[in-house]
Parts: C-alpha cells; sequence; structure tokens
C-alpha cells in the first residue's frame, strides 16, 4: 500500500475492510460535479459520457460538457492538451455545466493543471490522481511532476489521493493507456453508488461496434476501479436519484437535432463534415438506413446547401447542417432560396470565429452572419434552441415553418449543446410531423407559381410533376408567374411579399415568459383581457418589474436562469427572458423591456466593455442579440458578454449581474 | 397536345398526350441573334419532342449566364440557379426524384472555372442526367472575359494582348475523372449532329457530359469561323454504337472509326490536334449510378414512428 497520501485517506492494511465499513463517511448533496481528464486518446471522454447517462438513466438531473483540446493528438501531459468530460448532477434537473468540479479523475498532473489555470476546480476539490508518474523512468517527468503537485498544492486546498492506475490496469491490460478510462469508471461507480448493471450497459451500448471480447475486457477494468475504491477510499458521495414519473430520453444535442430530423420527416441530410456539426451526420449516417433517408456528404459546403435546395425544390424539405465556416460558404445559396421561396432547413452549430477560431469550442457569434449574411435583402427566419430537449424539437419547427412559409430557417445551436448530455422528457412523436407525401395533382391553369396573398406574402408550393405548373425557377428579380422582370415594380412587390411573411410569422409567436418575476406579477402583454379594476389595470400596466432584465438566446439559458435565482436569493431584482426566436423577433419585447430599469443581453459572443480603452458611448460595439435589440426596440439595451471558448458559468453571470447593479455602469 | 382534365391525372387513367416541338418553348430566346445557343434550344426541344417526355416530369437546371438562360425557354419545369453551381442543385433534384428526366445547361465559366469542382464531383457521382456545356470560349453574359477554355493568345478584356494560359481541355478533363461514363463533343454549326448526339446521350444512363463548341458572335465569332466554314477542319468520330449520321460523311470526309467503350484510345483522340474532333469520346453503361445506390426503401408514417420509438427506446433513461 502507497502511504504518500497527503490527507487521512490512506488505508493501512487490506485486514481493515471491515472497520473501514464503519468508518466511511458518506457525504450527501443536492447536486455535484465530476470532471474525468486524460490526455487525448486516453478515453476519459468515453468514461464521462458513460457515467453523464448512467446518472442520467438512474434518475439524476444531469448536463455533461465535453473538454477538448483543438487539436486531434496534442502532445501528451501538457496543460492544453486535456480531454475528457465534465458531468454536472443533482436530484433536481440540471439546466448547465455549473461553475467549479468538486471532484476530478485526472490521469496526469499536467492535465489537472490545465484545468486550475481555467479555474475549473471548486477550492475544496477532491482530486483522484494517477500517480505513475511520481516513479516514471524518465526523471525529466518525475520533476514535472514534483512541481506540478507543488503548484496544485498552492492552488487550492484540494483532497488530492493518489491512484495507482496504471498499476492496477495493467493486471488486465498489456497497455494502460487503453484501460485506465474503464478502470476511472469504476471508481466514480463505487465513489458514487451507481448501478453497476445499468453502468455495464451503458459500457455495451458504448462499444456495440467492436467484439464481445473488447466489452468482457471493459467491465473487468471497470470492476478493478471500483474494487480499488471500495478498498481505499472512505468517502462515498451520494446525490440521491428521484425516479420522476415523466418518461425521460437522454442524448447529446447533435443526436437530438439528427433524431428530430428524422421525427420531423426530413430524409436528405446534405453536409460537409465539419466540426462541431459533423456527429450529427454522424448518427444520421447510421440511423437512416432504418428510415429510408440519406446522408450526402457532398464535395463542399456550397454544394452540400445546393443539394438540400435541389432537393427540396423536386419535393420533401431536406436540410443542411454546417458551422461557422460552412456557414459563409452557404450564403449565396441561401440567398437563392428565399429568393426563389423554395423551403430550405440550415443547421448551425456554432462555433468560435472568426476565421478557423475555436473549432471545438463554443460561442454564439454567427448571430449577424446568419441574419444577415446573404446579399441583397434575404428575409428568412432564425432560431436557436436553448436546450437539448429543444435541439429536437426545433427541427420539427423549423421543417413546418420553412414548408408553410416558403422560406429558409437557420437554426443557431452551438457546440455546448451539441456535445452535452441531458435528460429530457421522451418527446411523444406524432405522424403529423413528418411530411405529408408529395402533391402531384395538376397544377389549376392560370394561377402563377407565386400566387402571392397580396396581405401575407404566402403562396402554395408547386413541385416538379404537377402538370400545368411548368416554369422556370429563377435567382433573377421576377414577377408572380416567375418570369424574369427588372422594372421597379416588380422588384418592390416581389421583395415585399418574401418580407411580409416574416410579419405574419411575428403575429403568430408568444411573447416570451419572464422568469423570476412572479406570475402573478406578470405585465399585460398580447392578448387576454387584464382582470381588475381600470385603477389596477393601469396599476399593473405601469408597475416596474425589477431594477434588472438579462436577455438571452440560445444554449445560455440554463446558466442565465441559475443566476438569476442566485441573484434573486441574494434580494437583487433581476429576472431574465430567452429568445428562440431571432427572424422575426417575438412581439411584446418593448413593452416587457419598459418595466426594468435595466436590460442587458447575455452571449457568448464579443462586445466592448463600456469601460475599456477608447471605448465610449459613440463606439461601443454590442453582442450581436443587443445591437438587434437596440435597433428594433429603441430600447437602451445594454450587455454582458464574453467569448472564452466555454459555455458561460452562472457564476460568472452572477458576478456581472452583481457589479452592473453595483457600479451601475451603463451605456 | 390533348388536354389533361383534372380527372385525367392522378387517377391511374391512361395518359395519352401527344407533345409537339411547340409545346416544349417557353419564353421567347433573348439571345444575340447569330448565337451558337438558339440552335442548341431547338435541338434540344426537338429532342424532348422526339422522346416524348412529359414537360411537368422534365427539368432543366442552369446556372448563370447567357446560356444559362436556357431553363426559360423551355416550357417544362426549370431552375435558374446560382453561377457555377447547376450541378450541386441537379444533384438534389435526382437523390430526391430520381424518376424526373434531368437536364443541365451550363456555360464554360459557369462549368470549367467556377463550378468547377461540383463538375468533377458530379462525374463522378454518375447521377442519370444529360450535361451540356455550352462552350462560346469566353464568358458572354459579363461581356468578353477570359474563360478557361479561351485559346491561348486570343485576346479579351481582361487580358487584352491574348490570353495567357493554354485553354483547359472539358474532354481531356472529363475523361480523367472516375466514374466518367458518358463524354461527348458535337458542334451547334452542325445540327443533324448536335441531335444524333443529344439523343444518345439523353439515352444513356449515368451522367452524360456533352461539349457543345458554340459560336458567341458577339466575342468569339472568329474563333470557330474557319472550321464551320471548312468541314476539312472536322474529324468525325463515328462507330455503330456511337454517333453516326450516315449522310455527313458526305461534307465532312475525315471521319474516325472508334469505338466508345475505348477509354485509351478516347483519352488520346481528346488531346488537341489539327482537326476539331466531333462524336462520343467515351461510354461505358456499366458504371454505377449514385441515385441507385443511395436508394433506399421507403416507409409510411406509421411505420417511421414506430421506427423512431425504437430508437428513443435505446435512449430511454
Ligand atoms: C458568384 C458570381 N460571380 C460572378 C458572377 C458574374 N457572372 C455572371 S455570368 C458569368 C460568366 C458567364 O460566362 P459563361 O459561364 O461562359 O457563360 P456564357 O455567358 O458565356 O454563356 C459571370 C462571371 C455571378 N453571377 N456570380
Amino acid at each position: 500500500m502507497d502511504n504518500g497520501l497527503p490527507c487521512s485517506l490512506l488505508i493501512a492494511s487490506d485486514g481493515l475492510d471491515s472497520a473501514l465499513a464503519r468508518m466511511l463517511e458518506i457525504i450527501r448533496v443536492p447536486e455535484t460535479t465530476v470532471e474525468v481528464v486524460s490526455d487525448s486518446g486516453e478515453g476519459a471522454q468515453k468514461c464521462g459520457q458513460i457515467f453523464g447517462s448512467v446518472c442520467a438513466k438512474m434518475g439524476n438531473g444531469a448536463w455533461t460538457v465535453e473538454i477538448i483540446p483543438a487539436e486531434i493528438q496534442p502532445p501528451p501531459r501538457t496543460p492544453a492538451g486535456g480531454s475528457g468530460n465534465r458531468i454536472r448532477f443533482g436530484t433536481e434537473e440540471i439546466t448547465n455545466w455549473g461553475d467549479a468540479a468538486n471532484l476530478v479523475v485526472a490521469f496526469n498532473e499536467q492535465v489537472l493543471l490545465g484545468r486550475i489555470e481555467l479555474d475549473a476546480l471548486a477550492h475544496d476539490a477532491i482530486v483522484l490522481l494517477e500517480n505513475m508518474w511520481k516513479t516514471h523512468a524518465d526523471e525529466t517527468i518525475q520533476k514535472e511532476w514534483e512541481g506540478g503537485l507543488e503548484k496544485i498544492r498552492a492552488a487550492g486546498y484540494y483532497k488530492i489521493v493518489e491512484v495507482p492506475m496504471e498499476e492496477e490496469c495493467l493486471k488486465i491490460v498489456d497497455d494502460a493507456r487503453r484501460g485506465k478510462n474503464m478502470f476511472a469508471l469504476g471508481l466514480l461507480t463505487c465513489i458514487y453508488d451507481r448501478d453497476v448493471e445499468l453502468v455495464k450497459a451503458q459500457i455495451a451500448h458504448q462499444f456495440r461496434k467492436k467484439g464481445k471480447d473488447i466489452y468482457e475486457r471493459n467491465v473487468e477494468l471497470m470492476e478493478l476501479g471500483y474494487k480499488w475504491a471500495s478498498k481505499n477510499l472512505d468517502f462515498r458521495i451520494d446525490v440521491p436519484t428521484v425516479r420522476s414519473d415523466v418518461p425521460k430520453v437522454v442524448m447529446n444535442g447533435n443526436e437530438a437535432i439528427g433524431m428530430g430530423a428524422i421525427a420531423a420527416g426530413m430524409q436528405l441530410c446534405a453536409m460537409y463534415p465539419i466540426t462541431p456539426a459533423t456527429s450529427a451526420s454522424h448518427y444520421l449516417g447510421e440511423a437512416y438506413d432504418k428510415f429510408g433517408g440519406v446522408v450526402h456528404q457532398a464535395e463542399d459546403e456550397i454544394a452540400a446547401v445546393g443539394v438540400a435546395i435541389g432537393a427540396s425544390y423536386a419535393g420533401k424539405v431536406a436540410f443542411t447542417i454546417t458551422s461557422g465556416p460552412g456557414l459563409s460558404l452557404k450564403q449565396e445559396f441561401i440567398g437563392l432560396a428565399v429568393m426563389l421561396e423554395v423551403p430550405l432547413v440550415v443547421v448551425d452549430v456554432q462555433r468560435g470565429g472568426p476565421s478557423t477560431g475555436l473549432p471545438t469550442k463554443a460561442e454564439q457569434s454567427d448571430l449577424m452572419a446568419a441574419m444577415f449574411g446573404q446579399h441583397g435583402d434575404a428575409p428568412h427566419v432564425v432560431m436557436a434552441p436553448a436546450t437539448i430537449e429543444e435541439c429536437f424539437h426545433i427541427m420539427v419547427t423549423a421543417r413546418r415553418i420553412a414548408e408553410t412559409f416558403r422560406t429558409t430557417v437557420i437554426v443557431l445551436s452551438d457546440a455546448n449543446l451539441a456535445t452535452g448530455v441531458q435528460p429530457f422528457p421522451r418527446p411523444k412523436l406524432d405522424t403529423r410531423w413528418l411530411q405529408t407525401p408529395l402533391n402531384l395533382t395538376p397544377w389549376p391553369e392560370n394561377k402563377p407559381p407565386y400566387d402571392w396573398d397580396e396581405q401575407t406574402g404566402l403562396s402554395q408550393r408547386v413541385i416538379p410533376g404537377q402538370p400545368g405548373g411548368e416554369f422556370a425557377a429563377t435567382g433573377l428579380s421576377h414577377t408572380s408567374w416567375s418570369k424574369v422582370a427588372y422594372d421597379p415594380e416588380s422588384h418592390q412587390q416581389g421583395c415585399q411579399m418574401r418580407s411580409r411573411k416574416l410579419a405574419v410569422l411575428q403575429q403568430a409567436l408568444q411573447p416570451p415568459e419572464i422568469y423570476g418575476v412572479d406570475s402573478g406579477d406578470l405585465p399585460v402583454v398580447g392578448s387576454g383581457s387584464p382582470k381588475g379594476t381600470i385603477e389596477e389595470v393601469v396599476d399593473r400596466a405601469l408597475a416596474e418589474y425589477g431594477d434588472l432584465l438579462l436577455v438571452g438566446w440560445g444554449s445560455t439559458k440554463g446558466a442565465i436562469e441559475e443566476a438569476v435565482d442566485r441573484a434573486r436569493a441574494e434580494g437583487l431584482s433581476v429576472s431574465s427572458i430567452h429568445l428562440s426566436f431571432l427572424s422575426p423577433l417575438p412581439p411584446g419585447l418593448e413593452m416587457i423591456f419598459c418595466r426594468f430599469d435595466r436590460v442587458m443581453t447575455v452571449e457568448i459572443n464579443y462586445s466592448d466593455e463600456p469601460d475599456d480603452p477608447y471605448i465610449s458611448e459613440e463606439n461601443r460595439r454590442y453582442s450581436q442579440l443587443a445591437f438587434l435589440l437596440r435597433a428594433q426596440t429603441l430600447v437602451d439595451v445594454d450587455c454582458w458578454s464574453r467569448v472564452p471558448g466555454q459555455p458561460l458559468r452562472p457564476g460568472e453571470i452572477l458576478n456581472a449581474v452583481r457589479q452592473r447593479l453595483r457600479t451601475g455602469v451603463m451605456v | 397536345m390533348t388536354h389533361y382534365g383534372q380527372s385525367l391525372l392522378g387517377c391511374g387513367m391512361i395518359d395519352d398526350r401527344h407533345f409537339e416541338m411547340e409545346d416544349y418553348q417557353g419564353t421567347i430566346a433573348r439571345w444575340c441573334p447569330g448565337c451558337g445557343d438558339h440552335s442548341i434550344l431547338t435541338a434540344m426541344q426537338r429532342l424532348l419532342e422526339e422522346e416524348q417526355l412529359k414537360p411537368e416530369n422534365t427539368v432543366f437546371v442552369s446556372g448563370i449566364g447567357c446560356s444559362s438562360r436556357f431553363p426559360h425557354y423551355m416550357k417544362t419545369y426549370g431552375f435558374h440557379g446560382l453561377h457555377g453551381r447547376a450541378l450541386p442543385v441537379a444533384t438534389g433534384i435526382k437523390l430526391e426524384r430520381p424518376e424526373l428526366h434531368l437536364f443541365v445547361a451550363m456555360g464554360d465559366g459557369d462549368c470549367c472555372s467556377i463550378g468547377a469542382s461540383h463538375w468533377l464531383h458530379a462525374t463522378r457521382y454518375n447521377m442519370d442526367m444529360l450535361a451540356v456545356l455550352l462552350d462560346n470560349n469566353m464568358y458572354g453574359l459579363t461581356k468578353g472575359q477570359t474563360s478557361p477554355t479561351t485559346p491561348q493568345k486570343f485576346p479579351s478584356n481582361t487580358q487584352p494582348s491574348g490570353t495567357y494560359l493554354r485553354a483547359l481541355n472539358p474532354i481531356s478533363a472529363t475523361l480523367g475523372v472516375t466514374n466518367a461514363s458518358f463524354v461527348a463533343q458535337t458542334a451547334e454549326w452542325i445540327p443533324p449532329h448536335l441531335f444524333e448526339t443529344l439523343k444518345v446521350a439523353y439515352r444513356h444512363k449515368g451522367f452524360s457530359f456533352v461539349r457543345i463548341l458554340q459560336r458567341c458572335p458577339v466575342y468569339t465569332a472568329s474563333i470557330f469561323e474557319e472550321a464551320v466554314r471548312d468541314p476539312d477542319l472536322i474529324e468525325l468520330l463515328i462507330h455503330d454504337d456511337g454517333v453516326w449520321v450516315k449522310d455527313l460523311d458526305q461534307i465532312y470526309g475525315h471521319t474516325f472509326y472508334h469505338d466508345p467503350r475505348d477509354l485509351n484510345t478516347a483519352r488520346a483522340l481528346a488531346e488537341p490536334s489539327d482537326r476539331l474532333r466531333l462524336g462520343i469520346f467515351y461510354r461505358n453503361e456499366d458504371v454505377p449510378v449514385y441515385e441507385e445506390i443511395r436508394r433506399l426503401p421507403s416507409y409510411t408514417a406509421d411505420e417511421r414512428v414506430r421506427t423512431l420509438n425504437q430508437e428513443l427506446d435505446r435512449y430511454a433513461v
């Protein structure tokens, strides 16, 4: 037994097992955050994914985030090379990745340092650290270990437990690098008292494409880790689970998008590989076989969107999925789809930009590109899912809107949702979500291919195969008969008809719900007759709903709402709204904004801070949603945004809120 | 054409419509007088008539350029899209609706410059469609800029002292692509050859690539002038399995009996020579067609929902 443990976690001898059982410290918490980090290639991500799924399946609320190095093969044992997973789970629903990890399993001290540098650990975190480096044959590595440990100890009051992972795994496998992840899974399974059968089932799922012996080896390693932990660790952590009556499923956002596309009846996904969008097409590549669908890997992103448009033009709505650089390439075609009124769904799983930027990291900086990236006036719909669950349902909505409004719908997901895993209520599938079979009945004589309703701009779609409907769709300015026309009236009318559709959609949307404000206080927005005497109604209508309203969109919802909860618990008067529709914006925004002293967007894209050097009211660059909201509502909307290459933490947002309310720095 | 009633179609009744050439004529073509595109349009309309293609099941896809106005002049479905991007759109249409008769019209800038990668990949996908390259050796619509197929030294508005580079050879290029299954060359000023070539190309199952040498009276009149006047400058590739318009032998004395299955000879013949070679360079009926490789069984809505529910089971908590 290694006695080098810095804390009282060591166990003197095997004979004390029973005594230990009596000494076990069981820490019960409502929620906790675990990280597993290794060099890339050592499989910490698989370990984390399995552990996260098991937690969800046992009935914990959970949210997992991948820790990804930017390169595929970063140098081993470097702080920047850490790869793995963060799993935050609790008794109640978990909506974001939280602030800091309470327990970390690290495969070497350098990747652990990387996490510490990023402020990812709670100051009292428990650290389970592979200790093979301490006695490594290479002296430089030994030195690194010593230096590393010194830094680690200086950084916090961590409980460091050295774990002989290598030594243990070598009992079963020749190459321990390929086994430690399952050993680590065993450690976690024991510490958090997870259902071993479920763990095995998840291992089986994870390695379903591999042979039976691989599965068995992995289970053996997991059990070895479990045994080591039960013998050597004197604490257990209990995060009570609750079985909910609502059946749930657990998956990541890209799988949800893929499944949502199937549920929406979209049978063609045309794409070109790009992180972090690609995994959706991996999922579909496998799943589509069972549904009669096709993932077409095109020669580039331009061709991919062209294929999707061709397919949509000729029949059912198809979609393309990409990330920032690919979105840039698709813009000309998106403008064409808008002009031709061919329904189209474009999914952009955003990553850090500009240029190649941060290929694996979350950012929300494509909003402007999605809205305005096309040349000319190309009105279309832009939506953003806020949760994994919404990733699924948004595809059904997007397809329906694209078809009903004969337009393009851009769906803005991001790397956080793409790789994050969260349980959500199992969708109750409906055959009506699917597309109806093609209608090839004759097209009425004298009915133009763009039979625009003058009021709404809406028109019925005609597709090849319909006798009498023959027309040449054209990207040139055209009349309702699709005849090329350069005269002022025709172009004015075409632009108007395409634009009008957005106004019609906007009127069908609901005002956003305010989070934080008690529902009884909700301002009267939209329809419905107000209750009470005239005085009461007027009072209510003029009432202030708080000091600060946060406005978010996309994957930040959970973190923003948690920050609101914590701020309110501190007595701060803060609420939030979260927008699913960015184009058109939902109704009621200005009315809601007016009830708050201040309005501030919270986003993962760049903005100037008001007190930055050279920054003045005149030149401050706002974050992207703030820019839009200011233009649309004429309200002096402020913003707080960061581009950390990772999801926002609720604690960070809370700090920003405190600071804004204290300093009152508003522009 | 006999008029169908609302009741005729979609009820399994016999469709006995007969189509005349004018049934395929869209709006009046607005190309310049003397433009070779007129003759190609006529040949195409004749082809549709000969094949009795139903206008509603026929789609013409194009890019942007003078030649890409093609779909407007056909009374079929049409898609006049983006410069260089006709082929991806056609790919999508064919994947979704393999039963449609699909035609693609491209200019030389369209196909060989901005759309070159799609051209290469469409050749490799080998989907069943007829792609015609209306090659006037120049950018027409944008008024006389050098194109990849402009002959070296020929002046243009962007290279007024003469085009610097040797011209790209679309026939050799296509023949070099894996899965090329049909490659032919013809000239719009020899209508019988043009028509026959289009017909054989249309009947080929797979990606039929036909380069049509096309006069532009405004910018490249002189390039083809001699070949138009002097039949001696033309060599016809003939074969029982190729294009062999018997009467043309009287005018064009130079013929070469070339078996279109012979790829090596095709590649040699594609190299520049003293004469313009017209005919089928290569045809291979055995290359798999992408839309068939990717064809999957279709399922009912109930089946889909059932399968998706099974899929959700795998992810159930
Ligand atoms: C993205 C883009 N770039 C450039 C153009 C301008 N443009 C239109 S047609 C054309 C070239 C036309 O030449 P070609 O393809 O040979 O066809 P032709 O007009 O000779 O038939 C160009 C450069 C465009 N429409 N779109």
